[in-house]
């Protein structure tokens, strides 16, 4: 066996940088079939302890008093290089994960709101937590086949969306359609600190 | 503390009754890693020299954490591999790290973000997705 220490630096390979998108908007509006268009998609779960009060660590006894829940993610991945890797995170829909949400949103290079024009306030409170966080965001408008087609500008009128925060359609089961959004975003991200991303 | 898996003898187990080992009883109960920082997207390594046959007291997922970590990994992968609550990774991770079985690289956070080149990188990577 090797007598390296292994927290010797040199030892150590050099790490992946991983950057975190998140996908987000309600219930239905295309999150999973976004992040399977896009990447391998696996589930993630995470069971959470709802109750702050009375945790120890060691006990064993205290585990059933616990109030936990299971919530599973979509989580996909996409390698850009040997080097950078873009993990993809579907936010949990349903409004009583939120608490997820900070976790998520931690350190967050930036996200996608998915919009169904059928059901646009859905994505309200998505719109709204990003906003109030200042974390970067995409709208894509979601395209349905049985939903009725309206102008951006008509869904942005709607969102009451920021001049800047782009705003595009897509089709969330088409992967070219779901890498030009990211790539919207991505753009915006750079444009936000004032280091635009030449086109091409 | 280990529980085995129901056998056919036990006909009151059905799906009803759920899952017959609750996520942290892999954990001991614990709940909370004895160590923070585990973010989702923290990478973690095992040393060199981290031999799981010669740590007793190593649970089955313990040492399947060490193979997945001879590659960096990030804890949302190890999480989905072993298909297990991202907060019971955490704990098992701690222990791990307790042992100085592996490292946990945190990303970087606050004031930090990618710079151009690396934006300018994610945008052609995609493109060439």
């Amino acid at each position: 066996m090797d007598s390296v220490r292994f927290d010797r630096p040199a030892a150590t390979p050099r790490l992946p940088l991983a950057l975190k998108i998140l996908i987000a908007g309600g219930f239905g509006a295309g999150k999973t079939t976004l992040v399977s268009a896009l990447s391998e998609v696996r589930p993630l779960q995470t069971e959470e302890v709802l109750t702050g009060a009375g945790i120890g660590t060691d006990d064993i006894y205290g585990v059933e008093e616990k109030s936990t829940t299971t919530v599973a993610m979509d989580f996909g991945r996409i390698t850009i290089n040997d080097d950078l890797q873009v993990y993809l995170f579907g936010t949990p829909g349903q409004d009583r994960f939120w608490f997820l949400w900070d976790e998520l949103a931690f350190g967050a290079l930036g996200a996608v709101v998915l919009a169904d024009t059928r059901r646009l306030a859905d994505c309200f409170p998505s719109v709204d937590y990003f906003e109030q966080r200042g974390i970067p965001f995409v709208v894509g408008v979601n395209c349905f086949d049985d939903a009725r087609r309206f102008s951006l500008e008509a869904v942005r009128d709607a969102l009451d969306l920021d001049p800047a925060v782009p705003l595009v359609l897509c089709d969330a089961r088409d992967r070219q359609s779901g890498k030009l959004v990211l790539i919207s975003l991505v753009e915006h991200v750079a444009r936000q600190r004032g280091e635009p991303v030449p086109v091409g | 503390m280990r529980a085995e898996s129901p056998g056919p003898q036990h006909e009151w187990l059905d799906g009803a009754a759920g899952p017959v080992v609750r996520p942290y009883t892999l954990t001991g109960g614990r709940v909370r890693p004895p160590i923070e920082g585990f973010d989702l997207m923290a990478v973690v390594l095992a040393g060199l020299a981290a031999d799981p046959a010669g740590q007793p007291g190593l649970q089955p997922e313990h040492r399947r954490l060490l193979e997945l970590a001879r590659r960096p990994v990030a804890v949302a992968d190890l999480a989905a591999d072993l298909d297990l609550a991202v907060g019971v990774v955490r704990v098992l991770l701690g222990d791990l790290v307790a042992r100085g079985l592996v490292a946990v690289h945190r990303p970087p956070t606050g004031a930090y973000l990618p710079d151009d080149n690396i934006l300018k990188a994610v945008v052609s990577g995609l493109r060439a997705l």
